[in-house]
């Protein structure tokens, strides 16, 4: 059992088995740091990742532990940074670059879109571009409009790359894992709220695939399906059905792309109906593609058109009176959950 | 890093009265950023903010010779390029409290400050993103064909930003009317330019053709009198200029970063000996142009206003609801 972000006490169900707790910023550092030790091909490059072990302190540690050779505090260069990683990676290194904010994420988009993302098809297989590039997503911090975006789905939308968005400590450390040793461009985005999330992360080596959805929460009447941190707005909502007799089912894609259609499929046909929750900007965002997925896979057993909730179209207001109206609160996936089910 | 093939100027040329309104352009905005730090540690204050202090020569020595239509871009440490440029204390404070009276209207907060009316294409929280802004500016200044000046203020941390480079090339190649000012403070963050920045700074314009200096930022004399030479020079049609102005922050990079741990206690005391406020009255003292008792009448009158605005964006309303969907599109 833990204390989830909303103070909430979350089942075991949310996690997985194991008995000791640590945060979300820690399991990203022991991901990185333990693939750092099993492969010297792996090297971290970014903005005060060094010295300061990044702005969340994220990385404190790793340079004592591997040297500054390995651990880089790059000038602030984002599109070169993000080009060196990519040409690291052709030549055989595993290189993780780091954006400090998603939405400097702006400034690697050649690199990535037109160059990581394309390289192993254009070279007709030959070259391979085994990168990462970590990053974060989410609002609530009173940053206003240009540090707070959720960009996931920019990188969604193109073939070649892949994309996670970890919402448990559990699932960030393997997920990091899995992202390091694959042969593709990676891109991992981090909810910079969810730092300090504890959970349970067993002490033994495990790595979990890109492209598998987990089900938090088993449920009969509509299956949520939720990203990052939304997993926890959505668990919030789920146990307030739960107190109007409604049984929600909860599904954590993990990853955008690959994305585990199958699963989420199957929830949907098992349960009737379907809303997909994700902090990106609504329109053409994660939560249109899922929820066309299941529309498409799950039509013929659904009881209600599949809703969706993302992120108000407007950028992220600096007021605090203003900037929490534009992020998919619990109350309000509570009540179209419940006016589904109705 | 820090160079200089600065101008030196004494200002003898300029009367009393000019350096003292210099002077408390500076006080107003020291003041300005203490305020906002108390309001932070009080928790009043929304996010955080990234402080001025140690570098308030730089944004009132530049602006004094710009205009009311000259333009300005800033960044992230902004509060100061706003105010020097004349922007109202009060409705600074209310856009840092997320007010509706605030510059824009509670949406931008401590980082995003514009202002058209004093020529302030706003502050900006991308590192280096208003390179090109301001270029624009100057470009849209030489094609309006009238005879304003764009002047871009940046951190040493954006030399790391590609977009200069071509913002730069660009301004020479069509002689547009822009001062790039960088605001070497030795740090970006919790790193040391030695670390980041390879070779010459001015190189870096003068690899361009551009007219490229670099100064003492803590005197306002010497700011004051290259601000005159080069945006005089952008305005008759000289073409861009590029001044690296060495200074320092005197706190944090921003209100939260307390201890300070990426540099030593030696240098901050090294670095506070050359308080800009405190060179201004030091030679306004010695040159028998003003005395201590100018000085804290100056400070207090400008604590006065600095309260009183405190006060009015403490009351002042948080926006309706409605104004979130408001403004995306014009
Ligand atoms: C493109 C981009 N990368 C990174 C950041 C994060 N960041 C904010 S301020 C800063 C340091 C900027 O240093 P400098 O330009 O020297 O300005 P200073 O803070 O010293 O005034 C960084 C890296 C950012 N805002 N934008
Ligand atoms: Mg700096």
């Amino acid at each position: 059992m833990s204390t989830l972000k909303n103070g909430i006490v979350c089942s075991p169900a949310i996690h997985a088995p194991g008995e000791r707790e640590i945060t979300f910023s820690q399991a990203i550092r022991e991901a990185v740091a333990e693939e750092m030790a099993r492969d010297e091909r792996v090297f971290v490059i970014g903005e005060d990742v060094a010295e300061a072990g990044s702005v969340f302190k994220v990385l404190v540690g790793l340079l004592d532990e591997f040297g500054a050779d390995r651990v880089i505090d790059s000038p602030i260069s984002e599109a070169g940074i993000a080009g060196i990683g990519v040409g690291a990676a052709i030549t055989g290194m595993r290189p993780i670059v780091d954006i400090m904010f998603g939405d400097f994420t702006t400034l690697v988009m050649d690199q990535m879109i037109n160059q990581a993302a394309k390289t192993h098809y254009m070279s007709g297989g030959k070259l391979t571009v085994p990168m990462v590039l970590r990053t974060t997503l989410g609002a609530s911090r009173r940053s206003a409009a240009q540090h707070s975006q959720s960009l996931h789905a920019l990188f969604s939308h193109i073939p070649g790359l892949k994309v996670a968005v970890p919402a448990t400590p559990y699932d960030a450390k393997g997920l990091m894992k899995s992202a390091i040793r694959d042969d593709n461009p990676v891109v991992i985005f981090e909810d910079k709220m969810l730092y300090q999330q504890k959970g349970p992360v067993p002490e033994g080596e495990y790595v979990l695939p890109l492209g598998q959805a987990d089900v938090k929460r088993a449920g009969e009447d509509i299956t949520i399906v939720a990203t990052s941190s939304m997993v926890y707005t959505a668990l919030e909502a789920v146990d307030k059905l739960a107190e109007a007799g409604i049984s929600a089912e909860l599904v954590d894609p993990r990853t955008t792309t690959p994305l585990d259609t199958e699963t989420l499929i199957e929830s949907a046909r098992k349960t009737s109906r379907a809303l997909v929750v994700d902090e990106g900007y609504q329109q053409y965002g994660v939560t249109g593609e899922l929820a066309a997925v299941i529309a498409d896979g799950a039509f013929y057993y659904l009881d209600a058109p599949v809703k969706r909730i993302g992120a108000m179209n407007v950028p992220v207001p600096f007021s605090p009176a203003m900037e929490d109206l534009t992020i998919p609160s619990a109350d309000y996936v509570f009540e179209t959950a419940k006016a589904m089910c109705g | 890093m820090t160079e200089t093939n600065g101008t030196k100027q004494n200002g003898a040329e300029l009367d009393a009265e000019h350096w003292l309104q210099a002077y408390e352009q500076m006080v107003r905005i020291r003041s300005f950023e203490e305020a906002a730090n108390e309001l932070y540690t009080s928790a009043r204050m929304p996010g955080i903010a990234h402080l001025y202090i140690g570098e308030e020569a730089i944004a009132v020595g530049m602006c004094e010779v710009l205009r009311q239509d000259d333009y300005i871009t800033s960044t992230h440490r902004g509060h100061g390029h706003c105010l020097a440029k004349g922007a109202a204390l009060d409705r600074m404070f209310a856009e840092l409290l997320g007010k509706e009276a605030g510059y824009c209207r509670g949406k931008g907060g401590s980082m995003h400050i514009a202002d058209q009316e004093t020529g302030n294409l706003g502050a900006n929280g991308i590192v280096g993103g208003s390179a090109g802004i301001a270029t624009g500016a100057g470009m849209s200044i030489k094609l309006r064909g009238t005879d304003q000046v764009a002047v871009c203020f940046f951190g040493d941390g954006a030399l790391g930003q590609g977009l200069l480079y071509e913002s730069m090339n660009m301004a020479q190649l069509w002689k547009l009317p822009v001062i790039y000012v960088c605001e070497n403070n030795q740090y970006g963050e919790y790193t040391h330019n030695s670390k980041t920045a390879a070779g010459s700074m001015i190189g870096r314009a003068t690899g361009f053709g551009v007219h490229a200096q670099g100064i003492d930022g803590q005197d306002i004399r010497t700011v004051y009198s290259t601000a005159r030479l080069v945006v005089d020079r952008a305005r008759n049609g000289g073409g861009p200029a590029f001044l690296v102005c060495n200074t320092y922050r005197f706190r944090g990079h921003h209100v939260g970063d307390i201890d300070r741990p990426y540099r030593t206690r030696e240098e901050e005391e090294e670095w506070a000996k050359r308080d800009p406020l405190k060179l201004l009255e030091d030679w306004l003292t010695k040159t028998r142009q003003a005395d201590a008792s100018v000085f804290e009448r100056i400070q207090q009158d400008v604590q006065t206003a600095v309260d009183e605005a405190v006060n009015f964006a403490l009351e002042a309303p948080f926006p309706e609801e409605s104004e979130v969907e408001r403004h995306v599109y014009a």
